[in-house]
C-alpha cells in the first residue's frame, strides 16, 4: 500500500531498493513518536508523582511545564560525556547502545492495528523474549565497563534478578500460546476476538499479574530498581555515565516501559481490539480506530507502571530472589497445567 | 552472488572469527563477550536456514541465560589474567595435536563421500507460512517423545544432583524466614498503652505484667 502511494518517487527504483527505502520510512514513522512518547513520558512520570505526593511537579517551563521534557534532553546533549580513566571504553559505550537497541528493535512485530505491523513474522512472541534476553547485557555490561565498586555491584544484582524475573516471564508467555495456539501477535490479538471478557487477562489472570510485574522488574523501575538503588549503591551501574551516555540509558528504560506495556496490552488486553465489541456499544464506539484503543490500554499500564513507583518501597534483594523464583515460577507452573485442563474441556470462548 | 549467500557468508565469517577471539584474547570478559557473539551469529546462521525457532531458543537460552550467569561468576571472581595465559606455548603442541585429529575426524565422517550434494541434496525452501515452530512441536511430542522426555529426565536429575550438593544445613548460620516476616502484623511487634491519669497508669502497669503472662501462657 505504502509502495504504491510513494511510487511516484521511488518508481524507478528496483523492487528491493523500494522495499529498502518504504521499510525505513516504516521505522522512522514507528520510532519517531516512541521517542517523543518518551520525552513526555518522564514529563507525565514527575506530574503524576507530583499529584499523587500533593505537590505539583514541573510547571516552569513553558505552560504548565510542558516544555519541561526538552529542556531536560537539551540540558543532556550539552553536558560534557566523562569517561572513567580505567573503562574499558569500547564496552563502556557499547552498553547504553545495546540497551537501547534491544528496547527499540522489539517494536518491529507489535501489531499497532489490524495489519498494522512492520514484521509480520510467525515467531514474533519469541523473539519479543530473544531481544529481551539479549537486552540484559546492557545493564551488566555497563556495570562492568564502568570500573567502579558500586557500578560493579548494580551490574551484579541486575544480572541475578534479570534472569530469575525473565524465566517467569517466559513461563507467562507460554500460557499466552497455549491461550492462542500461535506465536504470531497478530494472530494473538485476533484470538481475542469479541468483549472484554474474551480477552486473555481473564483466564490467565495469574499469567497476566506475573507478566506485568516481571516486566516491571525487567525494566528496572521501583520497587524492582535494586541495579539503580540510589540509597545503597548511589546509582548502581550508571554512577559513571554522563551527559548523552546517561540519556540513552533514561531513553532504554522508559522505551522498554512502553514496549512492555504494549506487549501485556497485546497479550492480556486484546490489542487494537474494542472492549464494547460484541455488546450494545459497539456501534457507538465504532468510529474510534482500533490504534487508539491500543494506545488507551498502554497509557492505561504505563500510569499503572508509575502509580507502583509512587506507592512501593524497594525491595530488599532476598525478597526480589525469592518472590521470582519461589513465588512467580511455581504459579506460571501451575497455571500452565490449569490451563492444560481448560483446553482439554475447551472452557470458555477462550480456549 | 545472491542477498542470501552474501549474508550467510557475513554471518558464518563474523561466527568463526569470534569463536577464535574467544581463546586468544587476554580479558575473560572479553572472552564470554566474544562467545556471545558467536552464538548470536550462530542463531542468525539457523533462521537463514528457516530454522527460526532453533535459532531463537539458542538466543534464548545461550544468550539470556547461561551466558548471563557465566558473565556473573567471571565479573565476580576477578580473574587474575596474568596466570592464565602461563603455559600458553608449553601446551600450544597438544592443543594443536587435539584440534587436528578432531579436524581430521569431523572431516572423515563428515567428507563430500557421505554427505556430499548429490547423496544430500539441499532441502526445498519450506512453503510460506508453515511455522518451523510447529513442525517441531509435532514430531517432538510423537515421534520423538520417549528421547525428548528422557533428555529431560537427565536434565532434571542433574539440576536435582547440582542442589543436593550445594543445600546443606551448616549449624551457626543465621537464616531468615521470610514467610514468617511477611505474616507479621503490626500487632506481634507493638502493643499500644494508654495512659489517661494516675490511677489508670498503676493499673496499666499491672495489666501490662498480666499481659506478659498471657504471651507465655500459650
Amino acid at each position: 500500500m505504502i509502495t504504491e502511494w510513494l511510487s511516484p518517487v521511488i518508481g524507478w527504483m528496483s523492487p528491493a531498493w523500494q522495499y529498502l527505502v518504504v521499510h525505513v520510512l516504516l521505522t522512522l514513522v514507528i520510532m519517531m513518536p516512541i521517542i517523543v512518547s518518551v520525552a513526555y513520558l518522564t514529563l507525565a512520570e514527575r506530574k503524576v508523582i507530583g499529584y499523587m505526593h500533593v505537590r505539583i511537579g514541573p510547571n516552569r517551563v513553558g505552560p504548565r511545564g510542558l516544555f519541561q521534557p526538552f529542556a531536560d534532553v537539551f540540558k543532556l546533549m550539552f553536558k560534557e560525556v566523562i569517561t572513567p580513566t580505567v573503562a574499558n571504553k569500547f564496552i563502556f559505550y557499547l552498553a547504553p547502545i545495546l540497551i537501547l537497541v534491544a528496547a527499540l528493535v522489539a517494536w518491529a512485530v507489535i501489531p499497532f492495528d489490524d495489519g498494522w505491523v512492520l514484521a509480520d513474522i510467525n515467531a514474533g512472541l519469541l523473539y519479543v523474549l530473544a531481544i529481551g534476553a539479549a537486552g540484559v547485557y546492557g545493564v551488566i555490561l555497563a556495570g562492568w565497563a564502568s570500573n567502579s565498586k558500586y557500578a560493579l555491584l548494580g551490574g551484579m544484582r541486575s544480572a541475578a534478578h534479570k534472569v530469575a524475573y525473565e524465566l517467569a516471564m517466559g513461563f507467562a508467555l507460554v500460557g499466552v500460546l497455549m491461550a492462542s495456539g500461535s506465536l504470531n501477535l497478530s494472530e494473538i490479538v485476533r484470538g481475542q476476538e469479541g468483549s472484554i471478557l474474551h480477552w486473555y487477562w481473564l483466564p490467565l489472570l495469574p499469567m497476566f499479574v506475573v507478566y506485568f510485574v516481571s516486566g516491571v522488574a525487567e525494566t528496572n523501575r521501583a520497587p524492582f530498581d535494586i541495579s539503580e538503588g540510589e540509597s545503597e549503591i548511589v546509582a548502581g551501574f550508571h554512577v559513571e555515565y554522563s551527559g548523552m551516555a546517561f540519556a540513552l540509558f533514561m531513553l532504554a528504560e522508559y522505551a522498554s516501559m512502553i514496549l512492555i506495556s504494549a506487549l501485556a496490552a497485546v497479550m492480556f488486553l486484546g490489542g487494537w481490539l474494542s472492549p464494547f465489541q460484541g455488546t450494545f456499544l459497539e456501534p457507538v464506539f465504532a468510529f474510534v480506530p482500533g490504534i487508539v484503543w491500543f494506545l488507551v490500554k498502554i497509557s492505561f499500564l504505563l500510569f499503572v507502571f508509575i502509580w507502583f513507583r509512587a506507592t512501593f518501597p524497594r525491595f530488599r534483594y532476598d525478597q526480589i530472589m525469592r518472590l521470582g523464583w519461589k513465588v512467580f515460577i511455581p504459579v506460571t507452573i501451575l497455571w500452565i497445567a490449569v490451563e492444560g485442563v481448560f483446553h482439554y474441556f475447551q472452557v470458555g470462548p477462550w480456549f | 552472488m545472491s542477498l542470501y549467500q552474501i549474508l550467510f557468508y557475513v554471518f558464518a565469517s563474523v561466527a568463526v572469527i569470534a569463536a577464535i577471539r574467544v581463546v586468544t584474547v587476554r580479558n575473560p570478559v572479553h572472552a564470554a563477550l566474544f562467545l556471545v557473539l558467536t552464538f548470536f551469529s550462530t542463531a542468525l546462521v539457523w533462521v537463514l536456514m528457516e530454522a527460526e525457532f532453533l535459532g531463537i531458543v539458542l538466543l534464548l537460552v545461550y544468550v539470556g541465560a547461561v551466558m548471563v550467569l557465566f558473565l556473573f561468576v567471571v565479573m565476580m571472581l576477578d580473574v587474575n589474567i596474568a596466570p592464565l595465559r602461563e603455559g600458553f606455548i608449553k601446551n600450544l603442541p597438544v592443543g594443536v595435536f587435539v584440534a587436528l585429529v578432531m579436524i581430521v575426524e569431523l572431516a572423515l565422517i563428515l567428507g563430500p563421500a557421505s554427505f556430499g550434494l548429490d547423496i544430500y541434496p539441499p532441502p526445498e525452501p519450506a512453503a510460506a507460512q508453515t511455522g518451523n515452530t510447529l513442525a517441531i512441536g509435532q514430531v517432538l511430542y510423537t515421534k520423538f517423545v520417549y528421547p525428548f522426555e528422557i533428555a529431560a529426565f537427565i536434565l532434571l536429575v542433574a539440576i536435582v544432583a547440582a542442589i543436593a550438593l550445594a543445600h546443606r544445613r551448616r549449624p551457626g548460620v543465621h537464616y531468615q524466614d521470610i514467610d514468617a516476616q511477611v505474616r507479621v502484623r503490626a500487632t506481634d511487634r507493638v502493643r499500644i498503652a494508654r495512659f489517661d491519669d494516675d490511677k489508670t497508669r498503676r493499673g496499666d502497669i499491672a495489666g501490662d505484667s498480666n499481659a506478659n503472662q498471657d504471651e507465655k501462657k500459650p
